[in-house]
């Protein structure tokens, strides 16, 4: 944090020091990043903010590039059975930890196996659930030994999968599966995640970790590719208030932040022009109604109020168009993949109302017969904004929508305990660029299922989707999979796909703009 | 009056004990827990975190196990944070809290007990309107209100100061949180000073000091100060142990690592760990303070004894 006192009491005239001395000055990277990660244990996070810092210090077998596409990563190639279930990882030559020593599969079987170990209790143990054996070591029926992991030697790492996965080469870029020294982790214990103690296998180091203020990494000079990274030190500061990010952005006390104030983008705009990044994200905003439930056990019932639901008025007037209207459970954008939408996606919005209006007087609701629901959702201002806008549109159709707001964790122990509820905010963003990620939510009994949708005919088609022979076969399965469960069923109402909206100084460069919202700080510079 | 002292720190104890008891319990009547998010956890995982945690267990027995290990001061792993534990956390943001506080507060007692005097003095004229004015104003505009257009006066437009950020305890960096803090604590200061001071001046002994021909600045200072001193005890009691441990605005919006904002995240989070050590942090800051000013009221009040 020094260079941070010394450019704020010189300001203007540290930034000409900077350029004046060139090539010798240290370039420091001022990220901004929503949160302070919960842990800078790989096996112990879950949360994009999180998953920003630990792209930097460590890396996965394979990893994004700057437009997060998958290269290898730790491994320097692979090979895949004919059955696709074996696949042989040929570790990189001369890849180090940042203490010298050497990365080799050992370190891959033992981090595996701590992830999957019940004692480690990771929140995202199902990362590896297609790893042979994994699921049932999670939940203490087998031995973290017996994960379908091997080392054939130093430098070759054999995982052996249930099934062939598609998308597990996607799946090793996630934090989840990223490797940990074995000597470190047997060093310090719990604490290897220290600042000092912690070694690492990706382009920085971790430096200093002040709870609420900064995480400092800087560039580890043992990694493979240290010659062509051009930031020396990151700092990630945590930007809980956006508006005090936009200022310090402005007094360039800060170089970018993953977030903005949306109810302030046509004035961000004006102010800072093209640095206001906005796209389309992998995730998707949905209502859930409790399917087993009168009268939402009523597909028909469920289709008009989602009919009826005005998206682009959403987009546009709640959320300032930083979300896309949506019709589909699965956002467009997954290469090799259709979505599939609700049948009135086209149709004009009056001509849904209208159909809308007719579906509710058939089923026998009226002035006298009014039909009542209740929107839950979790504390948010443009949640809040949402419900109430939705609750407007449903009104001239007379339904009488009531609102009732919670805290997050009341809403999310509710819909996890099937509590009673008509219709409920969720929302998914992807871990992973896969349709499975956001059809497995309609599976029979998974965990957020909050419909609690049971439809055989949707497991046995993502089940024949798992079994296909190509990708190809799979992904037309699994859309099949979402014209049934979404598109037809309404498992989950989809009502936005998500959209980035960041903010980055002209002075970075190599920033490319990505459905995962992905940016490695090592494919980065700054002038 | 050793006995006195050794009496209250004794009574601490089983309020802390009250204190610590009825927070434990009273927490968990909140629905949800520290493990529901939006990506919901499949049940398997739940359930392994919440035995690494002991949250599995029977709530008594959460309960004795938090005592056993409080006593032993230990305050536990933070559930959300669980690179660090509780005392971690503490140990890095409380100093800031208490600097940035005890700034504020010793300035807007300085500054807001003589801004008093001042007006009393003059009551009814020119300069008492003007402290009047201000005190109001103080109190009024919040300090989520003041801070941010602290950083867009001093920091974007003067450059004077940067917009947030601790910059390892610069002190360009801490003017702003201070002052934010300490507004609307000079505009009470200020006001319970003048009002004391008034009613000081009109008392009985102070007719007789003048009577006796004192100077005016003995009879201010040495006979009327005392007595007027009193109301700002008392509320400088509470208001130190509420301003050192933090304040969740101040932090958010100057970007600054005290532990203030644990009291809402904590809570919102439902770190259960979290929150108890918040709770018993302030009720130690609680009772102590409380504690200082009886001792202080002693000192000041000749009328008061502790035997």
């Amino acid at each position: 944090m020094r260079h941070l006192n010394l450019k704020t009491l010189l300001i203007g005239s540290t930034m000409l020091v900077m350029t004046a001395t060139g090539a010798f000055a240290e370039v420091v990277f001022n990220r901004g990043n929503s949160a302070d990660p919960e842990s800078l244990d790989p096996h112990k996070t879950s949360t994009v903010y999180e998953a920003n810092i630990l792209r930097d210090l460590f890396m996965g077998l394979m990893v994004h590039d700057a437009k997060a596409n998958v290269q290898p990563g730790a491994a320097e190639s692979y090979t895949v059975s004919p059955d696709g279930k074996v696949y042989t990882f040929k570790m990189r030559a001369g890849a180090t930890w940042s203490d010298g020593s050497p990365v080799t599969a050992d370190d891959f079987v033992f981090s595996w196996r701590r992830i999957v170990d019940p004692a480690t209790a990771a929140e995202y143990a199902y990362m590896l659930a297609p790893v042979a054996n994994a699921e049932d070591i999670t939940a203490g029926k087998k031995k973290p030994d017996e994960l379908g992991v091997k080392a054939v030697d130093a430098s070759t790492f054999e995982v052996t999968l249930n099934a062939p996965t598609p998308y597990f080469l996607e799946m090793l870029t996630h934090q989840a599966t990223y490797p940990v020294s074995k000597a470190n982790v047997e060093k310090f214990g719990a604490d290897f995640v220290k600042p000092g103690n912690m070694v690492s296998n990706g382009a920085y180091v971790l430096k200093e970790f002040v709870p609420n203020d900064h995480i400092k990494a800087v560039k580890n000079d043992k990694f493979y590719d240290a010659a062509n990274v051009k930031i020396d030190t990151v700092n990630y500061i945590p930007t809980e208030d956006r508006s005090t990010a936009m200022k310090r952005l402005e007094a360039g006390e800060l170089d970018s932040n993953d977030d903005i104030p949306t109810e302030q983008l046509a004035d961000l705009k004006a102010k800072f022009g093209d640095q206001v990044r906005i796209g389309p994200y992998l995730g998707t905003y949905y209502y859930v109604f409790k399917t087993d439930k009168k009268p939402w056990d009523n597909v028909k019932l469920r289709h008009a109020i989602s009919e009826a639901i005005d998206r682009d008025y959403l987009a546009e007037k709640v959320w300032q168009n930083t979300m896309i209207p949506g019709y589909s459970f699965v956002p467009p954008g997954i290469a090799g993949y259709t979505s599939r939408f609700t049948e009135y996606a086209q149709k004009s919005q009056i001509d849904r109302e209208d159909e809308a209006k007719k579906v509710l007087a058939e089923l026998g609701y009226g002035p006298d017969k009014p039909l009542k629901m209740e929107i839950r959702y979790n504390t948010s201002e443009n949640h809040k904004n949402t419900a109430v806008a939705i609750q407007e549109q449903l009104k001239p159709l007379g339904i009488e929508v009531t609102l009732l707001n919670t805290d997050t964790k009341t809403h999310y122990g509710m819909l996890e305990q099937h509590g009673d509820f008509d219709i409920a905010r969720a929302g998914w963003i992807a871990d992973y660029k896969d349709p499975s990620n956001f059809l497995d939510l309609c599976k029979t009994g998974a965990g957020n299922n909050y419909a609690v949708y049971s439809n055989p005919d949707y497991d046995k088609l993502l089940a024949e989707a798992a079994a296909s022979a190509t990708p190809e076969a799979r992904m037309a399965k699994l859309s099949d999979a979402e014209a049934m469960g979404v598109a037809r069923d309404l498992c989950v109402v989809p009502l936005l796909y998500y959209g980035f909206h960041t903010i980055v100084s002209n002075k970075i460069k190599g920033w490319e703009d990505n459905v995962m919202d992905i940016h490695p700080t090592r494919f980065l510079s700054k002038e | 009056m050793l006995r006195y002292v050794l009496r209250r720190l004794l009574t601490a104890i089983p309020t802390m004990f009250v204190i610590v008891t009825i927070s434990f319990f009273l927490m968990r009547v909140a629905p949800g827990g520290p493990f529901n998010q939006e990506k919901g956890l499949n049940p398997v995982i739940k359930a392994n975190l919440e035995r690494v945690f002991h949250l599995d267990q029977p709530l008594w027995r959460q309960y004795l196990y938090y005592l056993q290990n409080l006593l032993k001061g230990d305050f536990g792993p933070s559930y959300n944070l669980p690179d660090f534990t509780v005392a971690d956390l503490f140990a890095s943001g409380l100093p800031v809290s208490i600097q940035i506080g005890s700034m504020a507060l010793g300035l807007a007692l300085i500054v807001g007990i003589a801004l008093g005097i001042w007006a009393a003095l003059h009551q009814n004229q020119g300069t008492d309107y003007a402290v009047v004015a201000l005190a109001t104003a103080g109190s009024t505009i919040p300090t989520f209100v003041i801070a941010p257009l602290f950083q867009l006066a001093f920091a974007l437009s003067l450059k004077w100061f940067p917009v947030g950020g601790w910059g390892d305890g610069a002190w360009v960096n801490k003017v702003g949180p201070i002052l934010t803090l300490m507004l609307p604590q000079l505009a009470i200061v200020s006001r319970l000073m003048r009002g004391s001071m008034i009613e000081a001046l009109h008392a009985h002994h102070i007719r007789t000091a003048r009577a006796l021909g004192l100077s005016e600045f003995s009879v201010v200072l040495k006979h009327a100060l005392r007595g007027a001193l009193l109301p700002i005890i008392s509320y400088a009691g509470p208001a130190a142990a509420a301003l050192l441990t933090g304040s969740v605005i101040v932090e958010t919006i100057f970007q600054i690592p005290g532990i203030g904002r644990y009291f809402v995240e904590a809570a919102l989070n439902r770190d259960y760990t979290l929150v108890m050590g918040t709770v018993v942090v302030v009720a130690i800051f609680t009772v102590l303070f409380n504690f200082i000013v009886d001792l202080l009221y002693a000192a000041v009040d000749p009328r008061v004894r502790y035997d």
